[in-house]
């Protein structure tokens, strides 16, 4: 009888300890198909993969106004999107924040910094964040490489633009740039995932 | 003569004093710590002042250092992921938040290098806090955010799931 009372005790406690990143789902792993979005992009468009049209592929970035790391990154992505728009891969950057836990990453706010830095690529809100989760997003900034494969596309990297966050001079590995310039190449993306320090994507409390 | 030279000489001394307050720490040296830890349960924090949600939950891990041991012997450690050239800034914010437990500032390089190595479940963003006991050989991680509640029900849950 204890015993089964404190099994049942611990079974509610670990399910009260389990509510979190295992609780998200895992999204898609390199080589599966990208999931599709209908997203509105602070210049009030709306984007989706569609809108991609003839391009190569893209650069599908979770990123975010206040998020420190991601802050380290934004010149890095608008170089990203220079070099590689005319390859056929431009960027798209995709904020999964609940504005209402991070009122600096609002909608508002969003314009303001595109104005800011001069974004050339799209930046879209997910405000049901729903393509953080289809995408598995974890964290910002959080990068899917993807590109065309007959009428699809497909996940070919999942992860860090480079290997050093605090100094894009200081960087030796520059994961995205590669995975791109050998999918151009026709080579196998190696690595095709890699993990990053970043911000917690802030998920809408239940 | 020898008092105004001994007041120059703390003077000088003084900034090294200060750098002495928070330790950089390789990760080989938290484990080696984890692994000499015998009965005692760490509590390893991974957090960044830049971090809002890890700022917000550190009074907890503070909280739960100068608790009273009704979970036994319990360390905590605050490792931060600051670069280690902003230490000094580290160091004024554990002054402003008085916080009493320990604060190591990790120094290792490239992320993708090191983030399987502290949990191979770990997707890289923080905070995110791992258990370690049994001399580092029982560990639990995660990659979520904790009220004080949830903290102390998470680690009685960890000594009572795993073994003595």
């Amino acid at each position: 009888m204890i015993r089964a009372i404190l099994t049942a005790t611990c079974a509610v406690l670990i399910s009260v300890m389990t509510m979190s990143a295992s609780d998200l789902p895992d999204g898609v792993k390199v080589g599966d198909v990208a999931p599709n979005f209908v997203l509105k992009g602070t210049d009030g468009k709306s984007y989706s993969l569609a809108s991609l049209q003839d391009m190569k592929g893209a650069i599908i970035v979770f990123t975010c106004n206040h998020c420190p790391y991601s802050v380290k990154y934004e010149d890095r992505i608008i170089a990203l999107h220079a070099k590689y728009l005319p390859l056929g891969y431009p960027v798209i950057a995709i904020n999964p924040n609940d504005t209402v836990i991070v009122p600096e990453d609002s909608y508002d706010k969003m314009i303001e910094r595109a104005k800011e830095k001069g974004f050339t690529f799209p930046y879209l809100i997910d405000p049901t964040q729903e393509t953080a989760k289809a995408y598995g997003a974890r964290r910002t900034p959080h990068v899917f490489v993807i590109s065309k494969v007959k009428k699809n596309y497909i996940v070919q990297y999942i992860g860090a633009i480079d290997d050093e966050p605090q100094d894009a001079a200081k960087a030796e590995e520059k994961f995205v740039e590669s995975a791109i310039d050998n999918l151009i190449a026709g080579k196998p993306v190696e690595p095709s995932f890699t993990k990053a320090i970043g911000c917690t994507i802030k998920w809408t409390k239940k | 003569m020898i008092r105004s030279l001994l007041l120059i000489l703390a003077l000088c001394l003084a900034p090294f004093q200060q750098m002495a307050g928070v330790p950089v720490a390789k990760l080989r040296d938290l484990e080696q710590r984890y692994a000499n830890g015998g009965d005692t349960t760490y509590v390893v924090n991974l957090w960044a002042t830049w971090c809002k949600p890890c700022v917000a939950e550190l009074p907890w891990f503070e909280k739960l250092h100068r608790d009273d041991g009704a979970l036994g012997p319990i360390k905590v450690l605050l490792v931060t992921l600051d670069a280690p050239n902003t230490i000094e800034s580290v160091e004024r914010f554990i002054e402003r938040k008085g916080l009493t437990a320990e604060v190591v500032v990790l120094d290792e390089g490239k992320p993708h290098k090191w983030i399987d190595r502290v949990d191979t479940t770990w997707s890289g963003s923080i905070p995110a806090t791992l258990l370690v006991r049994k001399n580092g050989t029982t560990r639990a991680f995660y990659e979520r955010e904790f009220t004080y509640d949830e903290l102390r029900t998470t680690i009685s849950t960890f000594l009572w799931t795993t073994p003595r």
